[in-house]
């Protein structure tokens, strides 16, 4: 009910809910970043309907779903690890690794299904191979390969049935480059921009921080007795050939899709992904010195695991504020339109001359 | 919507005719395929959609409400937006239809209210909303102040021809109709989330405490009875139009014809045109601003269309993972270091 008096002067003892600005009291969600900050670039010019995202905003959990990218890839890094140690004999690293694959997958399993809407029809994923969805091809790699894992693990922690054990390794090692990338096909099969654009660098991403998580596993061996440096120097090899792998693409993405990696460098997902490179720096350093030193190694390798589940968490989140701002969705496409009516235009101006 | 249950298995034909090979290359692209062909239906009726022509739209709501009451779409906030005399806010699982309200200073084309104010004494701030506070409206600040207009549309699902929520479905619980319509079978769907940020409409969503995902089915019970569904049935303007999708481009063209002829000049068909990112829309509008100012993308392009590029690139990623292993455990030999 209204408590204002109409008068010849106009309203008197109006109440502030009628003079209401359209836009100020949304919440924070809603409104556009540069309201709430001043950045030194001027902000992107553009319309949307009361500064309300365009997408729906993924629907995806942390820790669930950040945990299941970086399970993923670290479970794929440890099946190669595993192969290799077998082939060249590091029983030690054989059985951590082994350890972890499983122990990885199987949680990444978890944490998928923990995530859905319905956990009790898990099932249906079973139903269709659909290569139009990573999500599909992704559970039927992962329902290969976890059980290969499992069989790999039990038989290297037990010692028995050794063929099915090295069967089961191998198969596992095959599956595993699949199952430490398909889920950047996953996430950057989405309208979400910071996901979507960044699709030719986010596989690369993902193994790259998959070989670092499970390089950084592979060098918390030197924990366990027996274990020398020589028996986790490949575990060594395959962080570094991770970080670097990791840390270049993510700086190539950076600076190729330009607005769609502003989440990257902001707010939460710009915090996670900064934590992951200072980590990763102070891990591949761990991971150089792990010959000379049993507690470098360890600190290394405990860095590299979570400087990769950082970056995931990163991309995770930077997503996430990508989908909630209508500017990554509006501006790049506003931008597009008007390059092809330009094009467009030009190309009538030379039909008329 | 039983009638939705029995055609559990309409995903089958997709695969079998569009086979391992057309569906590795992505969906099909060519403009103005039949989507209902490309799914395999041998036989099936016209393509159906909608026409929303906003330049009649009133804002009434009639839609939302008819929506809900038959398709039986649980109650979606009892909110105050605070923003405009939209509060219901945008499409999502429990709205399938959403009116938006959009306030402008910007002239009505060759229309005259046909009163005067001028010998009336206005409040100075008498509509309540300063369009030149919200920055984040459309609302055009710094226009003429005796110009003003209301846009009002009713968004709804595009039941797209290259549909991305339909693609990336790891269940096979969307599906394409014989109307060429998109739909959700409800017991199907394990609720996995994965159509919600693949649509670029933003129209499907989760719903809360039942963890499936929902959307507009275009009143498949409905149509499959040769009724019209119920939101163009309650219309009362005939904003919203329903019927062949080839009748209602034909319409359309006219109708904007007419617009742009009576000088309404921001006038413009959205998600006609099958050459589009997404192949065209089998609900579209007649819009009288830019798409953005109604919340919709203006050039919106179906994810799945890099598909096939993002696949390549994950197998160049696996082999280069594969081979790091390699290189991992060679230098180790070759170091010389064991």
């Amino acid at each position: 009910m209204s408590q204002s008096d109409v008068t010849r002067e106009g309203l008197r003892g109006k109440r502030p809910d009628r003079d209401a600005t359209t836009g100020v009291n949304l919440p924070r969600r809603w409104r556009g970043k540069h309201r709430a900050e001043r950045p030194v670039v001027p902000p992107a010019e553009f319309t949307s309907y009361y500064g309300k995202p365009i997408i729906n905003s993924p629907v995806w959990e942390s820790p669930d779903i950040p945990g299941y990218l970086f399970l993923g890839g670290l479970a794929g890094g440890c099946s190669l690890l595993a192969a290799g140690s077998d082939l060249t004999g590091r029983g030690v690293l054989a059985r951590v690794t082994k350890s972890g694959a499983f122990a990885a997958g199987a949680l990444s399993v978890v944490a998928l299904v923990h995530d859905l809407g319905r956990p009790g029809r898990f099932l249906n994923m079973m139903r269709v191979f659909k290569v139009t969805s990573p999500m599909s091809v992704g559970s039927w790699l992962l329902g290969g390969y976890v059980p290969a894992a499992g069989v790999a693990a039990a038989s290297a922690l037990t010692g028995r049935a050794r063929w099915a054990g090295a069967a089961a390794t191998a198969g596992a090692a095959l599956l595993a480059p699949g199952v430490a990338s398909y889920t950047a096909a996953l996430i950057s099969d989405t309208a979400v921009p910071a996901w979507h654009d960044a699709y030719p660098e986010m596989p690369f991403k993902f193994t790259g921080s998959g070989m670092m998580a499970a390089g950084g596993l592979g060098l918390l061996t030197r924990l366990l007795p027996g274990a020398g440096p020589g028996e986790t120097e490949p575990a060594r090899n395959l962080a570094l050939i991770g970080w670097a792998m990791e840390s270049a693409a993510m700086e190539r993405m950076q600076h190729r899709i330009g607005l769609s990696a502003e989440p990257y460098s902001e707010g939460r997902g710009g915090r996670y992904v900064k934590a992951g490179k200072v980590l990763g720096a102070l891990g591949a350093a761990g991971a150089a010195l792990s010959g000379r030193s049993r507690i470098a190694a360890a600190a290394g390798g405990a860095a590299l695991l979570a400087a990769s589940a950082a970056t995931r968490w990163g991309i995770f989140h930077a997503g996430l504020a990508s989908a909630g701002d209508p500017k990554y969705t509006v501006v790049p496409q506003r931008q597009r339109l008007n390059e092809r009516a330009r094009a467009n235009g030009a190309a009538d101006g030379q039909d008329r001359a | 919507m039983s009638a939705n249950g029995e055609r559990a298995v309409t995903w089958l034909p997709e695969i079998r005719t569009r086979g391992l090979r057309s569906a590795l290359s992505g969906p099909a692209l060519s403009g103005g395929a039949d989507p209902a062909d490309l799914s395999g239906y041998p036989d099936h009726p016209p393509r159906m959609g909608f026409f929303t022509d906003t330049s009649v739209c009133i804002g009434c709501k009639a839609c939302e409400v008819a929506c809900k009451e038959w398709n039986h779409v649980p109650e979606d906030g009892l909110n105050l937006l605070g923003m405009s005399y939209d509060n219901t806010g945008g499409l999502g699982a429990d709205t399938w239809r959403h009116v938006a309200f959009i306030e402008q200073r910007k002239p009505v084309a060759m229309q005259d209210a046909g009163v005067s104010h001028a010998g009336v004494a206005l409040p100075p701030d008498g509509s309540g909303t300063p369009p030149e506070q919200a920055a984040m409206t459309p609302t055009t600040p710094g226009g003429p102040a005796d110009q003003l207009r209301w846009l009002m549309a009713s968004d709804v699902c595009k039941h797209c021809t290259h549909a991305a929520c339909l693609d990336v479905c790891p269940t096979g619980a969307l599906i394409r109709t014989e109307f060429g319509t998109v739909v959700v079978q409800e017991d199907v769907c394990n609720g996995c989330g994965y159509c919600i940020p693949a649509c670029p409409y933003g129209v499907i969503d989760q719903r809360k405490g039942d963890g499936r995902a929902w959307k507009c089915t275009l009143c498949y019970d409905r149509i499959s009875d040769g009724m019209e569904p119920a939101c163009a049935k309650a219309c009362p303007t005939n904003s919203i139009q329903f019927g062949p999708l080839d009748e209602l481009r034909e319409r359309a063209d006219r109708r904007v014809t007419e617009l742009l002829a009576a000088g309404v000049a921001d006038a413009q068909l959205y998600g006609r045109d099958p050459g589009d990112g997404v192949g065209g829309d089998g609900a579209f509008f007649l819009l009288l601003d830019e798409p953005e100012v109604y919340g919709l993308p203006p050039d919106p392009v179906v994810t799945t269309r890099d598909l096939p590029s993002m696949w390549r690139h994950v197998g160049a990623a696996a082999a280069v993972m594969a081979g790091g292993a390699v290189a991992a455990f060679a230098a180790t030999i070759f170091g010389g270091r064991r």
